[in-house]
């Protein structure tokens, strides 16, 4: 486990992340991932994350070393497509058993691999260390490394079992298994000046090919993409690539660095959500292929698609401004991080609600980002009953936000799109933002609202949960209003940060009694913010408002 | 009859079985109120948490201890307690129900002493009905946790009466088995209450799973059976079991209240509910209502309409096995053949399945054996969906997950109509893919194939 635990503190000491550089030696060492929360954490594990990033390499063989759970519960369940094998959609599990943990899994773990060369052939296999083998000390990397002599083909170990944290720590710890076995250890048959890697994306609901035509069209290459419909030869062969473009936030940061520090492939972070976006990266792929030796012509080329595409998606969009006159959006997301979706939601004459948006400065941008994505965290926490408040307050239309508050969307009876992981649509470039309006349009305009809406024959009109919801919440604002000791309590109760579950109050009263001005300095008071740090601005303003109301008390 | 083989491969590929801890969590499901907790890393509940939020198409309470790597070798007392503390202050459930994993097992977690501790520690959760039940990863199945949460439940929950004189005749338990659907449990409780008796399941996924829209939302479940009707149970007349699987809480049941049981290991086809119908009418003392007797023609009417097209299919099934079960039984009773059953652990019934060999095994097992024995209908739960379309065959879901199809949750078995829709719903699939696929032409039949429905045709 000893090189386990230094990778770890390897990817946690990531000067790519402008997050992580802004902190203290100490606070890195601590690394980026939430404390999690026994009884109140959500989400995957870094063996969940681990699988993620690299199973939409399609040609693999993904081999899962544990007990049926981790294989058994989760196979076949992700939206990547493939454009060639389908191997990457079968389950291969060691399945152990009870003798395997007395008694090591090692063995099995080889017979398998030796199972999985005679019958399917791959190119590569993955092996995915879990919990269990991990506990009773399965060597896998020893274990790869005598298949790989054995069979003479790579059998690559991927380190990330469950328990070591959160799924983000698993994208960076699978992208630290393909620097350190995969890359780099073939060679292409040909390179071009228009050679490209695209790090991070993973062609859900195959919408990357939204936006590779796009790129034939400019004789842009993708030579490997990491890992959406990507193949092991590609990606083993893809440090000759000129530059390379990360998408997908942060999870494989780790990846687009190092193979510029190695392989000298610059990188920049784009995203093809949204038609700005997507302009912005064509550019900026043009801009960095021609200084890597690409002529300048294809500048010139590119200016002139993105021109034409704009035009054709500004046209598509501009059909269904009557039709949203009006329509309030209310967006809740911290999962497709483009502001750019925001910029053609109002271009089609939705207007947002819920949360400020207004086009203005880069920092701006950044802050509404990282409000919505605090919004997101906490929906999870909501009662539809609240969330029916909240949909009915702000006087929205249709909500768009990630899978996980769907049903309690839809029970609440309002129209409902999901914008994130397990979208069944591909939202991907120009073609994929007007989809996403047709999508919202078929969304709010879909007659069976009016139906669902309807009292049953029973229910007197006025009687069912939705106003019996809002009658209730009106008379808990009342009792508030009437009683301001308890409102206060109320008030102070909100919770800030969610990672460390710290409230209003607790902030408070730790800004009066330490004199405090900085995010910094709440944090070691009371540890907001010290988990994922998206509550940071909250903090600020609550600092804001302090100071300028002590201020105020003085000035009197 | 069948002789019972477990698969000799290293590796499993494509897996059937899921596990046990996530079997267990979904019995919890069937309590109102309830917040199912497994001792392990936060995976194992989000892997199980997104199964069956995809399966049921509803919010699923589900949380995790959340255990670190050194937490784990270091023991997760602290986890079990804090997360036992967060539940019951964010979610304020009525009962917490923990199952263990592979992680916790092999440390060895003494989770009941921690329980132990943690009421001692803690008033607030002093009498919060905690039950905890051992379902290791690395150890047998799905059905293995639902069987052994159940029967802990019924241990743990239900009171003995003070005397026999307490017992309510009309009062029924039924124990159903995991591979019942909510819309079974709702058939089944309709046909128990027309014989003027009262049902209480346990577990009750029609109330909490069925996809009703509760009157207040709770981040528990929004229904199931209450902490008092289970301790309540051992006042009933008697107890029904569905499946061999519910074998175990039965006597468990009877062991400790006296209530006798009657256990049905199946409840889909016409033999199987004539027996329940008398079953009922000798318990209750009352006629078959002219409801069940009509259903009952009406079953007959679609087996003689159904068997032009079930009879000579040759079946291929992949399910757990009470599953493999009902429904190997019910289309072998229709004149289909059973030749490949493949399951996930082991059972009774196994060996009194209508075929010569039942194998242990995975959903390749069952692709290659199809393949091999020329099977034209394939029957298993969503991941068989790449199988069957390799081999071209037409392809029937059932059982968990159902991923890419709504409806799971209310696909019905049980009761004269559920057996006679299933067989409408196979005869339509049939004759579908005979119209597309298998319309003779006039060069069909000269080379002696003709239009045959097989895997290997193709």
């Amino acid at each position: 486990m000893s090189s386990l635990s230094a990778t770890i503190q390897d990817v946690f000491n990531e000067p790519g992340c402008g997050k992580n550089a802004n902190k203290s030696e100490a606070e890195r060492k601590k690394g980026c991932t939430k404390q999690l929360q026994p009884g109140g954490a959500a989400g995957g594990c870094a063996f969940d994350g681990a699988k993620i990033a690299l199973q939409p390499l399609t040609d693999v063989a993904h081999l899962v070393h544990g007990p049926i759970a981790c294989e058994g519960n989760s196979w076949d369940n992700r939206g990547a497509k493939s454009s060639g094998s389908n191997l990457w959609r079968t389950g291969f599990t060691t399945d152990i058993n009870e003798t395997d943990v007395v008694f090591g899994g090692e063995k099995r773990l080889f017979k398998s691999i030796r199972e999985i060369i005679e019958k399917y052939d791959p190119p590569a296999i993955f092996v995915y260390q879990t919990c269990v083998p991990a506990m009773i000390g399965d060597d896998i990397d020893a274990v790869c490394k005598a298949a790989r002599e054995k069979f003479n083909k790579p059998v690559i170990p991927i380190n990330s079992p469950g328990f070591v944290g959160p799924k983000n720590l698993g994208n960076k710890l699978a992208g630290e298994a393909l620097l350190q076995h995969v890359i780099g250890t073939e060679e292409p048959e040909y390179t071009t000046p228009y050679d490209l890697n695209i790090i991070g994306e993973y062609n859900l609901s195959g919408e990357l090919w939204q936006v590779k035509p796009l790129l034939d069209e400019l004789g842009i290459r993708i030579m490997a993409c990491i890992s959406g419909d990507g193949k092991y030869k590609e990606v083993a062969s893809s440090h000759r690539a000129k530059a390379a473009m990360m998408v997908c936030s942060k999870a494989m940061i780790n990846v687009a660095r190092k193979m510029e520090e190695r392989y000298g492939i610059p990188f920049f972070e784009g995203s093809f959500y949204g038609i700005e976006d997507s302009s912005d990266s064509l550019r900026e792929i043009a801009r960095m292929l021609i200084e890597r030796g690409a002529p300048a012509e294809l500048m010139d080329r590119t200016e002139a698609l993105i021109a034409r595409e704009e035009a054709k998606a500004w046209a598509a969009i501009a059909k269904y401004k009557p039709r949203f006159e009006g329509k309030k959006v209310l967006l809740i997301t911290g999962g497709v991080k483009s502001w750019s979706v925001v910029a053609a939601l109002q271009e089609a004459g939705l207007e947002l609600v819920g949360t400020s948006v207004k086009k203005s400065t880069k920092e701006d941008k950044e802050r509404i980002k990282e409000l919505m994505g605090q919004d997101a965290h906490m929906i999870e926490d909501m009662t539809p009953r609240e969330m029916y408040k909240m949909l009915k307050d702000a006087r929205a239309d249709i909500m768009l936000s990630g899978g996980r508050s769907q049903f309690i969307a839809l029970k609440a009876s309002m129209p409902w799109l999901d914008i994130n992981q397990e979208r069944h649509h591909a939202y991907m470039g120009y073609v994929g933002m007007v989809k996403l309006v047709e999508e919202i349009d078929k969304a709010l305009y879909n007659p069976v609202w009016a139906q669902v809406r309807k009292p049953a024959p029973w229910e007197k009109s006025g009687d069912n949960w939705q106003s019996r919801a809002m009658a209730q919440a009106e008379a808990e604002a009342a009792a508030l209003a009437a009683d301001p000791v308890k409102a206060e309590e109320v008030r102070r109760a909100k919770k800030i940060c969610n990672c460390k579950s710290v409230e209003l109050g607790v902030i408070e009263d730790a800004i009066l009694a330490n004199n405090l001005s900085t995010v910094e300095g709440v944090r070691d008071a009371t540890n907001a913010s010290g988990g994922c740090g998206a509550c940071a601005v909250r903090i600020e303003e609550i600092l804001e408002q302090m100071v300028s109301a002590s201020h105020a008390i003085a000035a009197e | 009859m069948a002789t019972v083989t477990v698969s000799k491969k290293a590796c499993s590929v494509n897996p059937l079985k899921m596990s046990q801890p996530i079997g267990g969590a979904l019995a919890f499901m069937g309590l109102r109120g309830a917040m199912p907790l497994l001792h392990g890393s936060q995976g194992c509940t989000s892997f199980g948490l997104v199964l069956f939020t995809r399966h049921f198409k509803e919010a699923i309470p589900m949380q995790t201890t959340a255990m670190s790597e050194v937490a784990t070798v270091l023991g997760g007392y602290e986890n079990v307690e804090q997360a036992v503390l967060n539940i019951y202050n964010r979610t304020k459930p009525e009962i917490i129900g923990i199952c263990s994993t592979g992680v916790t097992e092999t440390k060895g977690d003494d989770v009941d002493g921690y329980i132990k501790l943690i009421r001692e520690k803690n008033a607030a959760v002093a009498h919060l009905p905690i039950v905890y039940v051992s379902t290791p990863d690395f150890k047998d199945a799905f059905q293995d946790g639902w069987e052994k949460t159940v029967t802990r439940i019924v241990e743990t929950m239900v009171e003995a009466p003070k005397s026999a004189a307490r017992r309510d005749p009309t009062k029924i338990n039924v124990l159903p088995g995991c591979h019942l659907t909510p819309g079974d449990l709702d058939e089944l409780r309709t046909i128990i209450e027309d014989f003027g008796l009262e049902p209480t399941f346990l577990p009750d996924l029609a109330g909490s799973l069925d996809g009703h829209i509760p009157d207040d939302f709770t981040p528990t479940t929004i229904g199931g059976v209450g902490v008092e009707e289970i301790s309540m149970m051992g006042q009933a007349g008697w107890t029904i079991a569905i499946g061999a699987q519910m074998r175990r809480a039965a006597e468990a049941m009877q062991q400790k209240t006296g209530v006798p049981f009657r256990l049905f290991e199946r409840l889909c086809g016409l033999e199987a509910n004539d027996a329940l119908m008398a079953f009922l009418t000798e318990i209750s003392g009352r006629p078959a209502p002219m409801k069940y007797r009509r259903q009952r023609g009406q079953l007959v009417d679609a087996m003689l309409d159904g068997h032009f097209h079930i009879g000579g299919r040759k079946l291929a099934v992949g399910a757990e096995p009470d599953l493999l079960n009902e429904i190997g039984g019910l289309l072998t009773e229709m004149g289909a053949q059973l030749l490949v059953a493949v399951t996930t652990t082991q059972s009774p019934v196994l060996e009194r399945l209508p075929t010569e060999e039942v194998l242990i095994g995975d959903l390749e097992d069952l692709e290659n054996l199809a393949k091999a024995k020329d099977c034209d209908l394939m029957v298993t739960h969503s991941h068989g969906r790449q199988a069957a379309s390799r081999l071209k065959i037409p392809f029937f879901r059932m059982g968990i997950p159902m991923f890419d199809r709504l409806g799971g949750g209310h696909q019905l078995m049980v009761g004269y109509r559920g057996a006679r829709d299933l067989i409408f719903d196979f005869s339509n699939l049939l004759m579908a893919d005979h119209e597309d696929n298998h319309e003779p032409t006039p060069d069909s039949w000269r080379d002696g194939v003709g239009p045959s429905h097989a895997a290997t045709s193709h």
